[in-house]
């Protein structure tokens, strides 16, 4: 277990280095500085910026520069939020984001599993016919059209859920915007549990436990579940990665202040350690939550311990 | 018993292929000749009519205007237009590369699949929406890059699934025969792998349409993609969802005909994918 654990840190970290130099050093690769203004600065005040952001130095004692202040949660001042250090920008959205982010996960997940049990078992039904034309529909259309067709719909015709903003309390405003992040993943959970339980349901155990007289309810959650569970599990890393993405439209559309508004603005502004900043602590996020979907599929599938 | 039927007629018998290739058939129509139909240009202001007009055949704004005044029709036709080509062009380039690669990988193999692969593997982790954004901040956003982007960033999949399949067509007979007969790796590869990895590659080319497409409305739907007068359905889908609450229609218009297409994209490259597949046969 501890070697498995190993074998996919060493995966991971490669990655994550990888991101951040190809990151970085497209930001260098860039045209234009940061500087660059209507009016050329006077070339004194120009230079004592350079010198203030490092940007004097050598392109590898720059990198390694980065990489060192990495090491301690150093990203680097943000460009055009004077004042302002990447880092602090990126924790005062963090708890907001990761809010979001984990509810739309949770919804997802119980949601998306429940509904593609119930289309297991009565497959090919009207109920299972139409929730898998209603999953591929929840897949092709983008969070960023479902969310304002829903304020649309639940907030200004029909005026139940507020149409944006963020309160640190109360489920009325997160209504919504978890919502329409969980969407899509809801429709993808749906049709991998409801594959991969008809696929469960139809091994020899089953036959078994069937025969012997448990009800349905008893065998699915007693001995279906878990192994039909699997490939959902290993979805979660893609899930993660679609709900992070998926979060920076919906910070957008519902007005929420969290890291996503902030990288867009970042991006529309051309603020390059902010952009940086946040693409390295996305990927991170995404890298992280990978290794720890690998190692919890290591614990839940005995086949993948002798591996 | 394996069905003989062909690839067409077994695509015929799934209706649901059969109606998103038609609804797919129209769409793209409407986006070609659509605005030629239109009595309104795309790009143009009718300070005649009430800014932000309900559709209706008064006016010839069929199905109304933006708040700006602008013909929505013409509009979702031309972003239309922009979003298909994007769509096929970065799939284009991802096909392009990922083929190449794939099939250089799975057909040499040993130490040097390995090491493709492997490679493969890392990027495959990467957050690649944000890599897209990385690039269009810092390279300006001009809608040739945006598409290399994704394209660039698109091929992963592609070179996985050659790469399998190369492998097992690097055992048949004719690849004995091409190499007894005296042909160079490169040529073995070009004139006998790649014409027959053709199905599979079409299939997933469908598949990736799609996804290219998101891609692309996500990047304008947050100001990155398409520059104004020039616009695609993203950029309609956010300028209509700025707008909403006075104009509905200037969102529900442009999100109909994305979600439309989308829809029979993913339906048509799953049946495409169903009827190649001999197990489902």
């Amino acid at each position: 277990m501890l070697n498995h654990a190993f074998k996919r840190l060493l995966g991971a970290v490669p990655t994550l280095l990888l991101l951040i130099t190809l990151a970085f050093f497209l930001m260098r690769a860039a045209p234009g500085g940061p500087f660059d203004r209507e009016r050329a600065l006077p070339p004194q005040i120009e230079a004592a910026l350079q010198a203030d952001y490092h940007l004097d130095q050598p392109l590898w004692r720059q990198y390694l520069g980065y990489l060192g202040g990495l090491a301690h949660g150093d990203l680097g001042p943000s460009f055009q939020y004077t004042g302002f250090s990447v880092a602090e920008l990126i924790a005062s959205g963090a708890p907001v984001s990761f809010r979001l982010g984990a509810s739309a996960m949770i919804l997802a997940v119980l949601l998306g599993g429940l509904l593609g049990c119930l289309a297991a078992l009565r497959r090919n039904s009207a109920f299972d016919r139409a929730l898998m034309a209603l999953a591929m529909l929840g897949i092709s259309v983008p969070n960023y059209v479902v969310a304002p067709l829903l304020i649309l719909l639940f907030a200004i015709c029909l005026g139940w859920l507020p149409a944006g903003g963020w309160s640190s309390h109360g489920i009325g405003d997160a209504g919504l915007p978890v919502l329409a992040l969980a969407l899509p993943q809801i429709a993808v959970i749906a049709r991998l549990m409801r594959a991969s339980m008809i696929e469960t349901l139809s091994a020899n155990f089953i036959r078994t436990a069937r025969a012997k007289g448990l009800p349905m309810h008893l065998i699915v959650w007693r001995h279906a579940l878990r192994p039909a569970a699997l490939p959902v599990l290993s979805y979660l890393g893609p899930a993660a990665a679609g709900i992070v993405t998926g979060s920076v439209v919906i910070e957008q559309v519902f007005g929420i202040p969290g890291i996503g508004r902030y990288f867009v603005q970042a991006a529309l502004n051309r603020d390059y350690t902010l952009v940086l900043g946040v693409v390295i602590f996305y990927g991170a996020l995404i890298i992280l939550f990978n290794f720890l979907v690998d190692l919890l599929y290591g614990t839940l599938d005995p086949r993948m311990r002798l591996g | 018993m394996p069905d003989s039927s062909s690839l067409p007629q077994r695509l015929r018998r799934d209706r649901a292929a059969v109606a998103a290739a038609g609804v797919l058939t129209l769409i793209v129509l409407l986006a070609i000749a659509g605005p030629w139909l239109s009595p309104w240009p795309y790009d143009v202001i009718d300070f005649d009519s009430d800014w932000g007009a309900a559709p209706g055949l008064a006016g010839g704004h069929w199905l109304g205007t933006d708040e700006l005044g602008r013909d929505l029709f013409a509009r979702s036709c031309y972003g239309g237009r922009i979003s298909l080509l994007v769509g096929l062009a970065a799939t284009l380039v991802s096909l392009l590369i990922g083929v190449a690669y794939g099939a250089v990988a799975g057909y040499i193999g040993g130490r040097l699949d390995a090491l493709m692969m492997r490679a493969v593997d890392v990027l495959y982790a990467l957050p690649f929406m944000f890599f897209v954004i990385l690039l269009t901040v810092f390279f300006g956003r001009h809608i040739l890059l945006i598409f290399l982007a994704i394209g660039a960033v698109n091929w992963l999949d592609m070179a996985r699934i050659v790469r399998g399949q190369t492998m097992s067509l690097r055992r048949r007979e004719f690849v004995d025969a091409a190499i007894v007969s005296g042909a160079g790796t490169a040529a073995i590869i070009r004139r006998h792998i790649v014409p027959n990895l053709l199905g599979v590659v079409v299939v997933y080319a469908t598949l990736s349409v799609p996804q290219v497409i998101l891609v692309e409305s996500f990047l304008s739907f947050l100001g990155l993609g398409v520059q104004e007068p020039a616009t695609s359905w993203g950029a309609l889908v956010s300028d209509g969802a700025h707008a909403m609450e006075t104009t509905p229609w200037a969102l529900v218009v442009p999100a109909t005909f994305l979600a439309l297409t989308l829809l029979c994209l993913n339906f048509l490259g799953d049946a495409l994918r169903d009827a190649l597949d001999p197990k489902s046969g």
